[in-house]
């Protein structure tokens, strides 16, 4: 199994927003990244090769959480060791009010969001219990902690993701792997694309909102020896939105 | 994947896993309780891991939440594995 902290960073959808800012700063922290996507290749070759061109290593790597057999791929440890530190960031949203969100709309956010954190962290697990080190965060969202209409299944997943972190962190806090989340408030990425305006900032005790960035810095800390009596808590990343 | 394990071969796999996991070789017996050895939980998501990569055996949660002593961890692998 080789030492303790050799092995692999996985970042799930890393290629832009919160996972490539994620991805670019733990492998400045010296972990090889694994930076998965699943549609945007051009994107996830971007990230590796700034990854690369600081001096860090990286692999892009495809694949969909929602398919249990891409996730048990991605985790496989190879020649370099095992998975030790892993984000779980692919996210999506499909939007709507409680009255007219369809079954399918409910069940590919829950899917993604939700049981993907679950598959990668029970493929993950194992190798990490046996290295006695592991680190796994997971990016929930203020959506899970606090109310915003029009995305019940978001929250749904989100609150979940809070929920199962804490169970998990504390059924393997005993050999040193640690389980947290963050929760980003309005972050500047595709994903909010449209959504932040005027109106939106105005509620941020910040006034603006996040950049990726930001929200990495505290994945990377979570992620970090340095964090090791931190597990099972959720990092606010918002700006004060729920303060 | 897995064909004709003996129990030898098992029971090899088992108390080596276990005296990896930090049980003492002496203490190990067939008769031994997972509980008298201090072989909690985790211990055994471990041992079933490294059982798997041997035998090509999945001990999930359910198969495993009953086992109260070493020889039924190795007549369980024996007869999945047979």
């Amino acid at each position: 199994m080789g030492d303790r902290n050799t092995g692999w960073a996985l970042v799930t959808g890393a290629s832009r927003g919160i996972g490539a800012a994620t991805a670019l700063a733990l492998a400045a922290d010296g972990w090889p990244v694994r930076v998965n996507y699943r549609e945007d290749e051009t994107g996830a070759r971007d990230v590796v090769a700034r990854i690369e061109g600081a001096g860090g290593s990286a692999e892009a790597r495809q694949g969909d959480v929602a398919d249990p057999a891409d996730v048990e791929a991605l985790v496989e440890a190879d020649d370099l060791g095992p998975v030790l530190v892993l984000v779980n960031n692919a996210g999506l949203r499909r939007d709507g009010l409680a009255p007219q969100l369809g079954d399918e709309e409910w069940a590919r956010v829950i899917d993604v969001n939700l049981s993907g954190v679950f598959r990668a962290t029970r493929a993950a697990l194992p190798p990490m219990l046996r290295a006695r080190f592991g680190r796994i965060v997971n990016v929930a969202s203020v959506v899970g902690l606090r109310a915003n209409a029009g995305q019940s299944n978001y929250a749904a997943a989100k609150a979940g993701t809070i929920g199962m972190t804490k169970t998990v962190a504390a059924e393997v806090a005993r050999r040193g792997v640690t389980v947290n989340a963050v929760a980003p408030g309005f972050v500047e990425t595709k994903l909010t694309e449209g959504v932040v305006d005027e109106r939106v900032t105005a509620a941020i005790p910040a006034r603006r909102a996040g950049r990726p960035e930001e929200v990495a810095a505290c994945i990377r800390f979570l992620a970090s020896p340095e964090a090791s009596y931190v597990t099972g808590t959720t990092l606010t990343v918002d700006g004060g939105l729920s303060a | 994947m897995a064909t004709a394990v003996t129990s030898e071969q098992v029971e090899k796999t088992i108390y080596d896993g276990l005296v990896e996991l930090g049980t003492e070789r002496g203490e190990l017996s067939r008769e031994a309780s997972l509980e008298s050895l201090d072989v909690d939980s985790l211990d055994l998501v471990e041992l079933a891991q490294i059982v798997e990569e041997e035998f090509g055996v999945e001990l999930r949660g359910d198969d495993v939440k009953d086992v109260k002593t070493v020889g039924e961890v190795i007549d369980l692998v024996v007869a999945k594995a047979g």
